[in-house]
C-alpha cells in the first residue's frame, strides 16, 4: 500500500468488505474488489481476517448456554413452575 | 434468532392466553435473549433480570402483538431496550439514534493490522486464552456498535431485523456493522500477532 493511489484504492474498497463477506455487494462493485484484491495482498489479509474474525465470534457464542438455574428462575417469575421439566419441549 | 423451534410457535394460540405455547416460546427463545444480555452487560445478575423482564413484558403485551414483524425480531426488541435501560442506568447519555456515540467515530485516522493470522491452527485460536480475548474485544466495543454487531452477526438477524429491532435505518445498521468488524479484526490481529511472535 505504499503508492498513494493504490493506498486510496484500499481506503475506498475496505468500506465495501463487510458487504463483500455478506455477499451482499452490488455485482460491479464486488467485481471491483475482486480485481483489487488478485493485486494487493494487503487486503486480501484484511477480508481473510475480517471473515475468520466473524466466526470465531459465532464458534464462542455457540458455547452459550442458559445455566439450569437461570431457566428454573424465569419459569418460576412467568408463573409456569408446571412445565419446567419439560425442557425439551420444543 | 433463526426461528429455532422445530414446530413454529402458533401466534394464535399465544394471544388466546395457551400457556403451554408460552412456555415453548420461552424455551425457544430464552438462550438467545440471555446470551444476548450477558454480552451486552457482561453481568450476569443483570442478564438475567432482563431476560426476565423480556418475557414478562412480551406476556402482558402478546394480546396486542400485531405480527408487523416476526415474533423473535420482536421479542430482541424488548430485550434490547431492557439492557439498553440498564446501560443508561450507568451511562445516561447513551442514545442509540445519536450518529457517533463515544468511540464510534470514523476510525479512517487509524492504521488497519496486517497480520495474517487466519492460517494458525483452530487450537492456537480457539484455545482458552484466546476465546477470553475474543469475548473481552466484543466487549471493549462501544454499545451502540456491539449491539449492531450481535444481533446481526452472533443472534443471524437480517439488516432489515437488526434495523426494526434497533429503530435504526438500515444505512446506520451498515455502517456500523463495518466499524464493529473492523475494530474487533484490529483487536484479535494484535492479539494473534503476539501468539504468532510466541511460536
Amino acid at each position: 500500500m505504499n503508492d498513494p493511489s493504490h493506498a486510496h484504492k484500499c481506503d475506498h474498497l475496505i468500506a465495501t468488505i463487510s458487504e463483500y463477506v455478506d455477499g451482499s455487494l452490488s455485482p460491479q462493485l464486488c467485481a471491483e474488489l475482486e480485481k483489487h484484491l488478485r493485486e494487493c495482498e494487503n487486503c486480501t489479509v484484511v477480508v481473510d481476517t475480517l471473515r475468520k474474525t466473524i466466526s470465531l465470534v459465532q464458534t464462542c457464542a455457540e458455547d452459550d448456554c442458559l445455566p439450569g438455574e437461570v431457566r428454573a428462575r424465569l419459569f418460576h417469575t412467568l408463573d409456569l413452575d408446571d412445565f419446567v421439566k419439560n425442557d425439551a419441549m420444543v | 434468532m433463526a426461528e429455532p423451534e422445530k414446530q413454529p410457535i402458533s401466534i394464535e394460540a399465544l394471544k388466546r392466553g395457551d400457556r403451554s405455547e408460552f412456555a415453548r416460546m420461552v424455551d425457544a427463545y430464552s438462550l438467545h435473549i440471555y446470551r444476548l444480555a450477558m454480552r451486552m452487560l457482561s453481568n450476569p445478575q443483570e442478564a438475567e433480570d432482563v431476560l426476565q423482564e423480556t418475557f414478562l413484558k412480551a406476556l402482558r403485551a402478546l394480546p396486542n402483538f400485531e405480527g408487523r414483524s416476526s415474533l423473535s425480531t420482536w421479542l430482541y426488541r424488548i430485550a434490547v431496550n431492557e439492557a439498553l435501560m440498564v446501560i443508561r442506568k450507568r451511562k445516561p447519555e447513551l442514545s442509540l439514534s445519536r450518529p457517533a456515540e463515544d468511540g464510534e467515530e470514523d476510525d479512517n485516522g487509524e492504521e488497519m493490522q496486517i497480520v495474517d493470522w487466519g492460517h494458525m491452527p483452530e487450537s492456537e485460536l480457539l484455545s482458552l486464552e484466546a476465546r477470553r480475548n475474543i469475548d473481552q474485544a466484543v466487549e471493549k466495543l462501544p454499545e451502540t456498535l456491539r449491539v449492531v454487531f450481535l444481533l446481526r452477526d452472533v443472534e443471524g438477524l437480517s439488516i432489515e431485523e437488526t434495523a426494526d429491532s434497533l429503530g435504526i435505518s438500515q444505512a446506520a445498521v451498515k455502517t456500523r456493522l463495518l466499524r464493529a468488524r473492523l475494530r474487533l479484526r484490529d483487536e484479535l490481529s494484535n492479539y494473534y500477532r503476539e501468539r504468532m511472535k510466541e511460536s
